[in-house]
């Protein structure tokens, strides 16, 4: 953009009373939460000065870091891509998507991958990508950028946004009620996380000690993202690396206090691994990919992916109930001897199922039929009922 | 040997100047505040994010739980089998599963259990603890309790112990020894899943939950 | 009238006896003073004297070094700077600035400009010393405003370094506050530009005039007859317009309207 395409915007926005409405609420509002949350002046300096040389300590050893970060989401099973210009990086992206065979790809709101102008290269290669960040997922219905970071589409009203989905989902009415208009996004989008072959997301916050890609998000889009599809591609700049898990409580309070004025987002997401395979993997398990983790850096940089889950076996350490899991239950008068309903598959091994392709709980009862017959069963049956088949990834692993 | 973008990269990085910076000194740590406090304030905060807390006790969580279901009346409700929790939910159920939800357990790969998953009206799970400052549960999914039980159905019932409530993210990570033994996936939640998108108007249940309700058991 | 809180008041008998208040300080008059706003200069020099404190104003002083600093110029902004290193005598003085601008600039980005550079040491003993006017009438000399004006209605503009930068805000509006007939009516969008922002406003010339048009709506709703402010960039642009849509508000700077409220003449 030159600067007098610049000037010309600037004329046109001024001039937009509407817009400049919205944006005086919207960043009013912002910034009372945020002094609603920092109100300890005392304190948020502490915070701001331990935030500072965290990231200062990050850059006296960037190089180091990035070593290590690598290092140890490799051992995780993550493999990591590095990527010097945003053309090499969008390339890396797309010959993963292109490796899994994927068309779809779900996408969580990343401002390295908007600055990498990524959908658009990979809308040109034929993959469709679908923003899932409300705010996101609004814009490009209507084919424009962000406007925001946080609030990517402040910058459109209520009546705006009514108008477009109108116009732009197939079948959506016209209503001005944001609550049915996030529900119209959420019908909209849960079809299509179901379907995608890769999710793509962005990082918050990489630690190196332990390879841990941590995501903050309110909307659960982002879990969505780096859940639902087989594939996980993560993009971030190298910036984004912190040396210690412990640096990331004040580092993520200074975010979200700063960004939403929250003390917490609604999510935290802590991602060092794919899923992993089964203990003692069949031969349909090994063959299973888990997912794929990418990371870049626009400029210049950097991107890991990942794949498979050798490494650690699956653990866990997760609190027991221990001593209160079966306490009596209030003494009723049973209504009947009929047994409790329920409706748990059955425990008996589907035809032609390997019987311990499934959790780890298959080996001893095997009561999940294997990948590739459940596929088959889900495109029978389809999704989520509303017409559209399944495209369930073929080689999907198993959540152990 | 080819020189690679990695090896560029780093390169350029270990040309550029650099500035020594030491580690910053731990923060102290406070005194944690005794666990009615922090129950109070985890609570607190919680519902100030819209979630629902009930809190019940080791001897009456499960009569806490029947009664919660049959106030609500959801006609199924996802739980993990191979967990603690789930045994005792199975236990309860064959009991006396009248008027209860008709359970639904997770016990499928997830590539042929998406099209139930999405059909469920609400998930039980436990959880690893919460951090009662900032207010937020500590998740641990794992292959017996996987992670889309937390996000996919529009309900989420959490179900907490009162003494894995830790007084910060700090004393959580510490005394879980996280650094050490970082799980495939860990996701703190602290309410509903929710967005302020359009008009910063706040909404539940974008994606993930529309509702939290956790259940304090002390 | 009010006083600042936790004032042995016992231990300050007499304004020029008091031992602890430096002796001398210097006045570093910044650019926008020296040409448009003199009486500012002059007013918070004559209010330091007035309490006991003797002013010396270097000569060869000129200014900060935040344009070309701010336009991605180090080089020239250095070169600015390093006058003023030499302008003031190196020893323990407080150098009292009349903005949170220039105090900003100086304060924290001297010895940031001047890492690796033989006057490195010199710059952070100079940094050290600056002190915004405000904060130093305050905190430093504990001044007491006694109020001789009629009754008058003011609002206070919070310039973004003064606030951000300096964190003086609580200083300058207390020194208001001191003023028994002054009624001071909060902004409703104090965090915001005024859109003056040193160059921006001649690089954004039509954002910066719609970020002053809405300011300037934001002191009318206060109903106040003035707007007060530590800043003479936002002065300046702020007072410009007003004057373009012709309303009967008057801007002035912190230390000419205490000089006015309390001179008494």
């Amino acid at each position: 953009m030159g600067p007098e395409e610049f000037d010309r915007n600037v004329e046109l926005a001024l001039a937009d009373a509407q817009l400049r409405r919205n944006f005086a609420f919207a960043m009013g509002s912002f910034i009372a939460r945020r002094q609603a949350v920092f109100s300890d002046a005392a304190q948020t300096e502490r915070l701001r000065g331990q935030g500072q040389a965290l990231k200062r300590r990050v850059l006296s050893r960037l190089p180091e870091l990035l070593e290590e970060l690598e290092a140890n989401c490799t051992r995780n099973g993550i493999q990591v891509h590095w990527a010097e210009t945003p053309a090499v990086a969008n390339r890396l992206v797309l010959d993963i998507i292109e490796r899994h065979a994927a068309t779809r790809v779900v996408k969580g709101k990343s401002m390295v991958s908007e600055e990498m102008h990524l959908n658009a290269f990979l809308e040109k290669h034929g993959v469709e990508v679908v923003e899932t960040d409300l705010g996101e997922f609004i814009i490009q219905l209507n084919g424009e950028t962000p406007s925001h970071i946080i609030v990517p589409a402040i910058h459109k009203n209520k009546q705006q946004i009514a108008r477009i989905f109108h116009e732009k989902v197939p079948g959506a009415p016209y209503t001005e009620e944001v609550e049915e208009l996030n529900a119209i996004a959420r019908a909209t989008l849960r079809r299509k996380f179901a379907e995608a072959g890769v999710g793509i997301s962005g990082v918050n916050f990489a630690v190196a000690e332990t390879g841990t890609l941590c995501l903050v998000e309110n909307e659960g889009n982002g879990r969505m993202c780096t859940t639902l599809p087989p594939v996980h591609i993560a993009v971030m700049g190298l910036e984004k690396v912190v040396e210690k898990l412990a640096d990331l409580p004040p580092l993520l309070r200074l975010l979200t206090g700063s960004a939403t004025g929250q003390f917490i987002t609604t999510y935290v997401n802590l991602i060092s691994s794919p899923r992993r395979a089964c203990a003692r993997p069949c031969s349909a398990c090994a063959a299973a990919p888990a997912s794929t983790t990418a990371r870049s850096t626009p400029g210049s940089a950097a991107t890991p992916t990942a794949s498979s889950t050798r490494g650690r076996s699956a653990r866990s350490s997760t609190p027991r109930f221990s001593d209160w899991t079966r306490p009596a239950p209030s003494p009723r008068p049973r209504a009947s001897a009929a047994p409790a309903r329920r409706s748990a598959p059955s425990r008996s091994p589907s035809p032609g199922c390997c019987g311990a392709c499934a959790t780890r709980r298959c080996h001893r009862r095997p009561r999940a039929p294997c990948p590739a017959t459940a596929a088959a069963a889900a495109e029978r049956s389809g999704w989520p009922g509303q017409g559209g088949g399944i495209s369930t990834p073929t080689r999907g692993s198993t959540a152990c | 040997m080819t020189e690679t973008a990695r090896d560029r990269i780093l390169a350029r990085l270990r040309s550029a100047p650099r500035e020594e910076a030491p580690r910053p000194p731990e923060p102290a740590i406070g005194t944690a505040p005794e666990l009615s406090g922090r129950i109070d304030q985890l609570t607190t905060r919680l519902e100030a994010m819209r979630a629902v807390v009930r809190r019940t006790t080791a001897a009456l969580w499960l009569e806490a739980l029947i009664a919660l279901l049959r106030e609500r009346g959801w006609s199924t409700l996802l739980y993990a089998p191979e967990t603690p929790l789930g045994a005792a939910i199975e236990n309860a159920w064959a009991q006396d599963g009248d008027g209860l939800p008709a359970l639904v357990a997770y016990a499928e790969p997830i590539e042929s259990f998406k099209e139930r998953l999405f059909t469920v009206e609400a998930a039980i799970t436990s959880t690893a603890g919460a951090v009662a400052d900032t207010g937020a549960l500590i998740l641990r999914p794992d292959g017996r309790e996987p992670r889309l039980m937390s996000l996919v159905p529009p309900v989420h019932v959490a179900v907490l112990q009162a003494q894995s409530i830790f007084a910060t993210l700090e004393d959580a990570m510490r005394a879980g020894g996280w650094a050490a033994d970082m799980p495939t996936n860990m996701v703190l939640v602290s309410g509903p899943s929710k967005t302020a998108d359009i008009e910063l108007t706040l909404a539940f249940g974008v994606h993930g939950p529309k509702e939290l309700i956790v259940l304090i058991v002390e | 009238m009010r006083r600042p809180r936790g004032r042995q008041r016992t231990a300050f008998p007499r304004k020029d006896q008091n031992p602890l208040k430096p002796n001398p300080v210097y006045f570093f008059g910044t650019c926008l003073i020296e040409s448009f706003f003199p009486r500012a200069g002059e007013a918070a020099i004559r209010l330091i004297e007035r309490e006991g404190v003797p002013v010396r104003f270097p000569a060869g002083q000129s200014c900060c070094g935040q344009p070309a600093y701010n336009s991605g110029y180090p080089d020239d902004a250095r070169a600015v700077a390093r006058q003023q290193l030499r302008a003031f005598p190196d020893d323990e003085a407080p150098i009292v600035v009349p903005s949170g601008s220039c105090a900003g600039m100086m304060k924290h980005h001297y010895p940031g400009l001047f890492a690796g550079e033989p006057d490195q040491a010199l710059a952070e003993r100079f940094a050290g010393r600056v002190v915004e006017w405000s904060e130093f009438m305050a905190a430093r000399l504990g001044v007491e405003l006694e109020d001789r004006g009629a009754p008058l209605k003011v609002t206070w503009h919070s310039s973004c370094h003064a606030m951000r930068e300096m964190n003086v805000i609580a200083h300058s509006k207390g020194l208001i506050r001191q003023l028994s007939r002054v009624e001071l009516v909060e902004l409703a969008r104090e965090r915001e530009c005024c859109g003056f922002g040193g160059t921006f406003a001649v690089k954004h010339p039509a954002i910066s005039g719609a970020l002053v048009t809405d300011k300037v709506d934001d002191i009318r709703a206060t109903g106040a007859e003035r707007v007060i402010a530590g800043d003479c960039g936002c002065l300046l642009n702020i007072t410009g317009a007003i004057a373009h849509r012709g309303l009967p508000i008057r801007g002035q700077h912190l230390a000419e309207f205490i000089w006015e409220r309390t001179h008494g003449s």
